[in-house]
């Protein structure tokens, strides 16, 4: 393909022609030889080679002749130049003999146990051996031998012996994730990939290095000799730890989940993901998945069947509605995918006459659900700011969000900006978090000032104001622990630099909760309840909404669906994937609605697991499907819906989230909907408010409340690998998690004598305590500790008083003089 | 004929004393720094240049048309290197300059800078030679007391500033990327190239390597001009040149020779061959350069010459090998030593080093196979000029070059199945010691000390 620019292309002058096996071809300028073959078509052998890492040129097995050029030269390491002309194997001999050579030596010390490796037959080294390779090796001698294999890290085994030394998972490990304690050792024959003891190959992304791996010297502990790749039925899907939206390949053999591996798209997660995302699915077969319904009789939990199950449900439907309109309520819990979300709305809102609904179990600030429903409807229902945006982002703004910990696949963007392009990360809030690696500058706020600093931020001579003032657009990017009134903040701040502005929550389902209006006084697509026009457009598509929602104030989220239920004003909760006993913001309050509810009305639970709320509370449980064996979709923080397909069957009576909802209305006499098309036709329908509303104005400081005397007002973070149900069985996965710690300033350590390391005991709301190890954090503001929101026992949600806000005073443990004393 | 020795590097070896400034200084020392300070920086490339100097450390690239690549008035600061890691087997030329006259090196680094508007010098020192680093540390310390080296050079309001690096022992640590990598602290492996030192060389700074004996030449240059230097030697390869020569002679040792003298002459210089031993084969150039045999021992000692004889001058290290030495064990001690030195970055010479040893073992000790021989030339082919870097391309030339004039020799070895040379130890190479297959490298330290604990007691105990 003779590729003349046309005259006035904006690229023409930045694109380099050259020849690979005589066909011609047009690359952009710096673009490497073995690219450049790529786009032809051509496939040029290679290990070490990969395209998200910096080249290294160590395997030597991408060998090309280039015209001109006395010695073989290695596509991988020198880029295109005009006129060059290029043979590959396909065209030249020098090549081929350098391919076929360069595979021989790499089987010189290779053990080729292929039968009984699990790469065995999607291996690089094995597929290449047998389209280049020779079919005899003359090498008589001795390989050298390692024990095999060794743990790298609780996840990660290596076999040495297989290893060809590609660098590829060094190289990500420090070049993309920024774990570097993974390197190569020693040298010549006897150079080895080795963790340095003191300071373990500890990585949220080291199942990356497995997939990368050209060989099978890195295997994973969980999927070691249990399928082979050709055995295994391969899935597209989207992963549900987070709101990355990572692409995800769901593997399985007899109809039970192999492995799960990140899927390339390139616009989401690259070719990466997480190692949540990747080694959670244990849970799908864990001992306490969810797989009857079940009813409380007697105070016990037993089997039951649906139809007992959804007509105890509607039977106290009924009688609430006896009692008086608007008593039940809906909680979601942030797993459910975009389809269920739109159901549970129009569940809640037509069937059972309530906006009581919720789809955060933390205490969002009020203005939070508004200001997002207006970025969701100014983007017009596609991606707001994208991956893509922030990569090339000159300056990203970071606000109540720690990537890492909550969107880790955001993490590796935020890092590549850094890496490649020298982006400014300046963090807003109390501390620096994961991101104290790669800040450029850091705006110190108590926890909950946020927006203050935020506003502003773009204002002023400082360099942070020029620098978000200088060329390209800045990015916004506003996290769940962001103060009141930040999203609007940022927003505006956005908007005054020309940037682009996104919240990010952590969990899968939020963004769609949030689109289907799951929230006290939202509809749909960044409508309002209070809005005519918005409920006309909604009754519709829905038929029309109970009269009494019409011009009532909408409660304080739920922090006020719980503080109704703890004073008798709900007497049927709906959870669906919130297990509010652990995860409610105020594990106090919860529990103190949950009893009430438990006790004068009904708790029904549809999960996955037998929750501790479930367990606990639950008048009725349903089943429910978990992503890998449903169809459905979800929405990332970006506002990008990807759907995903079943992989694996589910328990036989577990349904999916929206077929319940559905079921639970047919019972009442509403007929919702037969199909997820019926339900994806109607999303499509309603789509997003034509223009939106104007962001609400901010919110009076001072929600979060400033702790009195001694108190320490705490960030609850929470960790990617911590005490979820979603993580049940994932032992391997979980040996990996960050140690739950206290971070306490230093100004605060020193005032209170405690030292890095020690332990103390954390008193917060009602005397609850939990006991942690102390991580004394110079980047930290005073009066601010930092705690893990689900890793420890009790989780920090029962330190919180009822509005959520966990102030605590520390303690050191007294080191006890002599045992027992 | 012996040819004679010429002095100009090597003049003040025996003056005693001369490591100290005052006697250094006596003998014409800094004359050359101080004729630097009165030229443009730009200059004193021009005289190299004009010189026609080649790089003394292998490759034999011109030292004024290297340093006039380094990039010039990018805000960026330039760096001198010192590449005084001299590893090449043979080679011992660079440490009896630093040991017995220091403060050559030091004037060299300074002049250099001078040339490169650089403030910063390292001298990168191979590990082992410590004598010639208490000899560098004590000339670095003087030259700064005497204000050559410092904030302000001679109060010339120049800056120089000159750093002492004590590496750790690798031979790639020669190689100059490896080198830079090491001088940061990370572990030698050779760059990719482009991006060059001369752009982005040390810390990302446009860098110069060059040799020792190239740096101390330099200020001698300046002092006496481009002329004086091309009085010996041809005109592509000009001046004297510090060589080692060693082997089956009977004064092995460092001589300084006009360039061009006969190979032949070189080795009556040192006294001729052992009695009763006749000349075979020789390295002209250190171990990796192609070996040749004693009928071309009358090649001029020139870059040109041996080039056109089909091997390279390297670093000015004869070797020289006589009728009673296996030419399949030399090679086989020179590929272990490759094959030991490989880091290990690319595939032929890591894999191609750890076959071709094991191969030449085993026609050494008798057990080899005739197909060996192909084998050889095809593991040498699959790594000649496929490596990362020239190691690589060092690891087949004493297997190539034997295998061209030898190849009988092998034959030989394989059909007796025993050395015709008498029995060759057995290899010491830990390759498959159960300390080298250890976990981790701290497994396999621990697991060392252990092994050498045990060897020392067992040596006691037969001592005793």
């Amino acid at each position: 393909m003779s590729a003349p620019a046309a005259p006035g292309a904006a690229s023409a002058e930045d694109l380099v022609t050259l020849t690979i096996d005589g066909e011609q071809v047009s690359v952009p300028k710096g673009t490497l030889i073995i690219r450049a073959a790529e786009m032809v078509g051509t496939i040029v052998p290679r290990f070490c080679d990969h395209p998200l890492l910096d080249p290294v040129g160590a395997c030597r097995q991408c060998v090309v002749e280039v015209e001109g050029q006395p010695k073989p030269v290695m596509s991988c390491t020198v880029p295109v130049a005009e006129d060059m002309v290029v043979r590959t194997h396909l065209t030249s001999a020098m090549a081929r003999r350098g391919q076929e050579g360069t595979l021989e030596l790499l089987l010189v010390n290779h053990p080729l146990d292929c039968p009984m490796c699990d790469k065995g037959g999607e291996c690089p080294l094995q597929d290449q051996a047998l389209a280049h390779g020779a079919n005899q090796s003359r090498f008589l001698d001795q390989k050298r031998k390692y024990e095999k294999p060794v743990a790298v890290s609780p996840q990660v085994l290596l076999d040495r012996e297989r290893c060809v030394l590609c660098a590829r998972c060094t190289r990500f490990s420090e070049q993309i994730s920024g774990d570097p304690f993974i390197e190569l050792f020693e040298r010549g024959a006897l150079e080895q990939v080795a963790i340095y003891e003191d300071e373990p190959y500890h990585s949220y992304f080291s199942g990356n290095t497995i997939q990368i791996c050209p060989v099978g010297a890195l295997t994973s502990t969980s999927y070691r000799f249990k399928a082979r790749s050709f055995d295994v039925v391969t899935t597209p899907s989207v992963c549900d730890g987070c709101s990355a939206g990572c692409g995800q390949t769901v593997q399985s053999r007899r109809g039970e989940v192999q492995r799960q591996l990140a899927r390339t798209n390139m616009d989401v997660n690259e070719a990466w993901n997480c190692d949540k995302g990747r080694f959670s699915f244990p849970h799908l077969t864990h001992a306490q998945r969810l797989t009857t319904p079940m009813e409380r009789v007697d105070g016990e939990l037993v089997p039951t069947t649906w139809s007992r199950a959804l007509a105890r449900v509607a039977d106290a439907v009924r009688a609430s509605q006896d009692v008086g309109p608007g008593r039940t309520a809906l909680v979601s819990g942030g797993r459910l995918a975009d389809e269920d979300a739109h159901v549970a709305a129009r569940l809640a809102r037509t069937v059972l006459g309530t906006d009581l609904v919720e789809h955060r179990t933390r205490f969002a600030p009020a203005d939070e659900a508004p200001a997002r429903a207006v970025l969701l409807a100014r983007a017009g229902g596609a991606p707001g700011l994208t991956y893509a945006d922030v990569e090339h982002a000159p300056v990203i703004v970071v606000a109540g969000l720690d990537p890492e910990e909550e969107v880790p696949v955001l993490h590796l963007r935020l890092r590549k900006a850094w890496r490649q392009h020298r982006a400014r990360i300046v963090v807003v809030g109390p501390h620096l978090g994961t991101l104290d690696g790669i800040a450029w500058r850091r705006v110190a706020t108590a926890p909950g000032a946020e927006p203050a600093a935020l506003a502003a931020l773009a204002y002023g001579d400082g360099e942070i104001a020029a620098a978000l003032r200088g060329d390209g657009a800045p990015a916004v990017l506003v996290g769940e622990r962001a103060g009141a009134g930040s999203l609007a903040a940022g927003t505006r701040l956005a908007e005054a630099v020309g940037g682009g502005v996104a919240f990010v929550p952590r969990r899968a389902g939020d963004a769609g909760g949030l689109a289907a209006g799951l929230a006290p006084g939202l509809l749909p697509g960044g409508r309002l309840l209070a809005d005519a026009a918005d409920r006309a457009e909604v009754e519709a598509a829905w038929g029309p909404l109970p009269a009494h929602l019409d011009g009532a104030a909408p409660v304080d989220g739920l922090r006020g669906i719980l503080a109704a239920a703890a004073d008798g004003a709900v007497d049927v909760l709906l959870l669906a994937g919130a297990d509010l006993a652990r995860d409610a913001q105020s594990a106090a309050l919860a529990e103190r609605a949950l009893a009430r509810v438990a006790g004068a009305g009904t708790v029904v639970v549809q999960d996955l697991a037998l929750t501790e709320t479930a367990a606990r509370y639950a008048d009725v449980v349903l089943p429910v499907t978990a992503t890998q064996e449903r169809d459905g979709a979800r929405t990332d923080w970006e506002g990008r819906a990807q759907r995903f397909r079943r992989a694996v069957d589910a328990p036989e009576l577990a349904q999916d989230d929206w077929e319940a909802f559905v079921q639970l209305a047919a019972v009442l006499g509403h007929r919702l909907y037969g199909s997820l098309d019926a339900i994806r036709a109607e999303q499509e329908q309603l789509g997003v408010r034509a223009a939106a509303h104007p962001l609400p104005e901010a919110a009076s400081a001072g929600s979060t409340g400033a702790p009195s005397g001694d108190a320490l007002l705490a960030v609850v973070r929470p960790l990617l690998l911590d005490g979820g149900t979603m993580l049940a069985g994932a032992d391997d996965l979980r040996a990996t998690a960050r140690a739950a710690t206290v971070g306490v300033s230093r100004a605060d350590a020193a005032r209170l004598g405690i030292v890095d390391g020690a332990d103390v005991t954390v008193t917060g709301a009602g005397g609850a305590t939990v006991t942690l190890p102390t991580a004394v954090l110079p980047d930290l503001v005073p009066g601010a500790v930092v705690l893990p929101r689900t890793s420890t026992e009790p989780p920090v949600t029962r330190l919180a008083d009822e509005d959520g806000v966990v102030a605590v005073t520390l303690a050191p443990v007294a080191v006890p003089a002599e045992v027992g004393a | 004929m012996a040819a004679t020795e010429v002095k100009v590097l090597s003049a003040r070896y025996d003056v005693p004393g001369v490591d100290d400034l005052e006697v250094y200084e006596q003998h014409g020392g800094y004359a050359g720094l101080r004729r630097a300070l009165e030229m443009q920086p730009a200059y004193i490339i021009e005289v190299v240049k004009a010189s026609g100097l080649r790089g003394r450390g292998g490759a034999g690239f011109p030292t004024g048309l290297k340093w006039s690549f380094v990039a010039q008035g990018t805000g960026k600061p330039v760096y001198v290197v010192c590449n005084a890691d001299e590893g090449e087997p043979g080679t011992f030329k660079d440490r009896p300059l630093m040991e017995r006259d220091p403060h050559a090196l030091v004037e060299g680094m300074i002049v250099a800078g001078l040339a490169l508007n650089s403030e910063q010098g390292y001298i990168y020192l191979r590990g082992e030679f410590a004598h010639a680093s208490r000899q560098l540390a004590k000339a670095i310390r003087q030259a700064y007391a005497a204000g050559y080296l410092g904030e302000d050079v001679m109060g010339s309001g120049k800056r120089y500033h000159l750093t002492l690096h004590r590496a750790a022992g690798a031979y790639i640590c020669g190689e100059e990327t490896a080198l830079l990598d090491s001088l940061e602290g990370r572990r030698g492996q050779p760059r990719l190239r482009p991006p060059f030192p001369a752009v982005h060389g040390l810390y990302g700074c446009p860098t110069t390597v060059n040799n020792v004996e190239s740096i101390a030449m330099v200020p001698l240059l300046l002092v006496n001009g481009a002329e004086w230097f091309q009085q010996w030697g041809t005109e592509k390869s000009p001046g004297t040149k510090l060589i080692c020569i060693s082997g089956e002679v009977r004064n092995p040792g460092n001589y300084e020779v006009a360039m061009g003298t006969p190979i032949s002459e070189l080795i009556e210089l040192a006294g001729g061959m052992l009695d009763g031993r006749e000349l075979k084969f020789f390295c002209p150039g250190g171990s990796s350069t192609p070996m040749l045999p004693a009928s071309m021992a009358d090649t001029p000692y020139t870059f040109e010459d041996i080039a056109g004889a089909g091997s390279l001058l390297g670093t000015g290290a004869l070797m020289l090998f006589s009728d009673r030495t296996s030419v399949v064990s030399v090679v086989r001690r020179f590929t272990e030593f490759y094959e030991h030195e490989s880091c290990g970055k690319c595939t032929p010479c890591r894999e191609g080093g750890y076959w071709a040893s094991q191969v030449l073992a085993r026609i050494e000790t008798g057990t080899g196979v005739m197909d060996d021989l192909d084998t050889l030339e095809r593991i040498c082919g699959s790594v000649a000029g496929r490596s990362f870097c020239a190691l690589g391309d060092a690891l087949t030339s004493p297997i190539m070059s034997s295998l061209q004039y030898f190849r009988d020799e092998y034959v030989e070895h394989i059909r007796k199945g025993v050395s015709p040379f008498g029995v060759a130890p057995q290899r010491d190479v830990p390759m498959l010691d159960p300390a080298a297959v250890a976990a981790t490298a701290r497994e396999r330290a621990s697991l060392s000390a252990l092994l050498s604990a045990a060897t020392s007691a067992a040596g006691d105990g037969s001592g005793a």
